[in-house]
């Protein structure tokens, strides 16, 4: 048991670790705010395409988004961090994760949105339209307000998901919580500053997750 | 050399691939196999929890949604750290290769608890009444009529979860797993060439490509219908 604080929940190294993991966890919020609001617009782009009816738009776009589906993110982190450098181009880790999570998250929040548009009957735009409304009015003012309230749930468990994945920062030494975590725990030989670094990120997630189950239950049960 | 043969010299050497094939063929067999692994212990354990769940004892049940909601707010590459560099400090080191499957199955379990629960929640009172009037015990009406109709209504979203979850097993990487990630990527530097890595890419588009499309066709098939 003394054992088992000691090397878990060591008091001291606790103290010397936290300015360390608290610098982390500032730039795991800053990456999770540049990266959040990326794959959104990234997702918003990919969905108003998917409204064209040409299928010249349509299949390239449906394999753009299987493709980041199928592909692991960290794949794609690896690829761009190790693999460009090759052809010449360097990126930063920081940028690296940047066009990472563009692309995977992207596909993520497209086919989320994709989906509450489609939910909004088609009669809504026509009335919009015949209202005198133009195209681009009646997708800002009457669709796009209702379809993202209504895969609200799942938006949000996306952007929970995309919190969680900014620890892949970690492998391209992007300094985020658990990067630091690990810094720290490598110099001490211990591993209380990645149980502080577990603990940081239950806090902050742990009201997200607990809304998140309350609104799939009651969406579940709706539609039995 | 022009500048496009330089490229495909780079990241398409024949040579070069010729040479890893046979690695990145056995990370893909790794993969295979620790994919299935969690897919099978995740949905399992998750699907048990739900079921235990149903019991509806209290304490039980807290506990469960405690654990739950521990590993939906963990990212599973957190847990494979916690497990793989800080299990060792408590006399008990695992293999990279338990340290990700544990991870990722219980990351799995926790979210495949959720999606089941929900499904069970969503069969109306009125049919575990029924069922029980008639005379079919506890068990028999949850076997027999609540999970038939729940397990049908979570297919889609468990479907998407577990492809999510399972392409994780990319992170067993970070703790020196030679699954194809690892072997591509020893194999770069070993090399100094990317090629390797261009393989292991399309290593994963030939195993998870196909999923992906058969999720779609599952989601429509399952749809919940509004």
């Amino acid at each position: 048991m003394e054992e088992i604080v000691q090397s878990f929940f060591n008091r001291e190294i606790a103290e010397a670790a936290l300015p360390i993991v608290l610098a982390g966890l500032l730039n795991t919020i800053l990456l999770s705010l540049l990266v959040v609001p990326l794959g959104l617009l990234g997702g918003l782009l990919l969905a108003l395409f998917a409204q064209s009816r040409n299928p010249v738009v349509r299949w390239p776009l449906m394999a753009w988004v299987d493709f980041f589906r199928a592909f692991p993110p960290l794949v794609l982190l690896v690829l761009l961090f190790a693999g460009l450098p090759f052809a010449g181009v360097e990126l930063g880790g920081f940028t690296c994760v940047a066009i990472a999570f563009f692309l995977n998250t992207g596909a993520y929040y497209g086919e989320i949105l994709r989906a509450g548009i489609e939910s909004i009957p088609r009669g809504q735009v026509e009335a919009a339209r015949s209202t005198g409304l133009s195209g681009v009015q009646s997708m800002t003012y009457i669709v796009l307000p209702q379809a993202v309230r209504n895969v609200l749930p799942d938006l949000l468990s996306n952007t929970l998901e995309v919190v969680k994945l900014t620890s892949l920062g970690s492998v391209v030494a992007v300094p985020e919580l658990l990067y630091q975590a690990r810094q720290a725990q490598s110099v001490t030989y211990n591993a209380t500053p990645i149980v502080m670094a577990a603990v940081i990120y239950f806090l902050i997630l742990w009201p997200v997750v607990r809304l998140l189950s309350r609104l799939e239950n009651r969406a579940l049960a709706g539609r039995a | 050399m022009s500048g496009w043969e330089r490229f495909t010299d780079a990241f398409f050497n024949a040579k070069v691939m010729e040479k890893y094939l046979p690695d990145i063929l056995a990370g893909m067999v790794l993969t295979i196999e620790l994919a299935i692994a969690v897919v099978i212990s995740g949905l399992l354990a998750g699907l048990l929890l739900a079921l235990v769940r149903s019991l509806g004892i209290r304490p039980l049940n807290w506990l469960i949604i405690f654990v739950v909601d521990l590993f939906r707010s963990l990212p599973p590459l957190v847990v494979i750290v916690l497990i793989y560099f800080g299990l060792p400090s408590a006399g008990f080191s695992p293999s990279a290769f338990v340290s990700t499957w544990l991870s990722l199955a219980l990351v799995l379990m926790a979210f495949a608890e959720e999606i089941f629960w929900a499904g069970i929640v969503s069969t109306p009172k009125g049919q575990w009444e029924a069922a029980r009037s008639t005379g079919l015990s506890f068990v028999q009406t949850l076997l027999h009529v609540i999970l038939p109709q729940a397990l049908r209504l979570t297919i889609a979203p468990l479907t998407n979860r577990t492809i999510a979850i399972t392409k994780g097993t990319a992170l067993g990487t970070v703790v020196a797993l030679h699954e194809i990630l690892g072997m591509a990527s020893s194999a770069m530097s070993n090399s100094y060439n990317p090629s390797p890595l261009m393989m292991g890419a399309a290593a994963y588009l030939v195993l998870f490509l196909p999923v992906v499309v058969a999720a779609r066709w599952v989601e429509t098939r399952f749809s919940w219908k509004r």
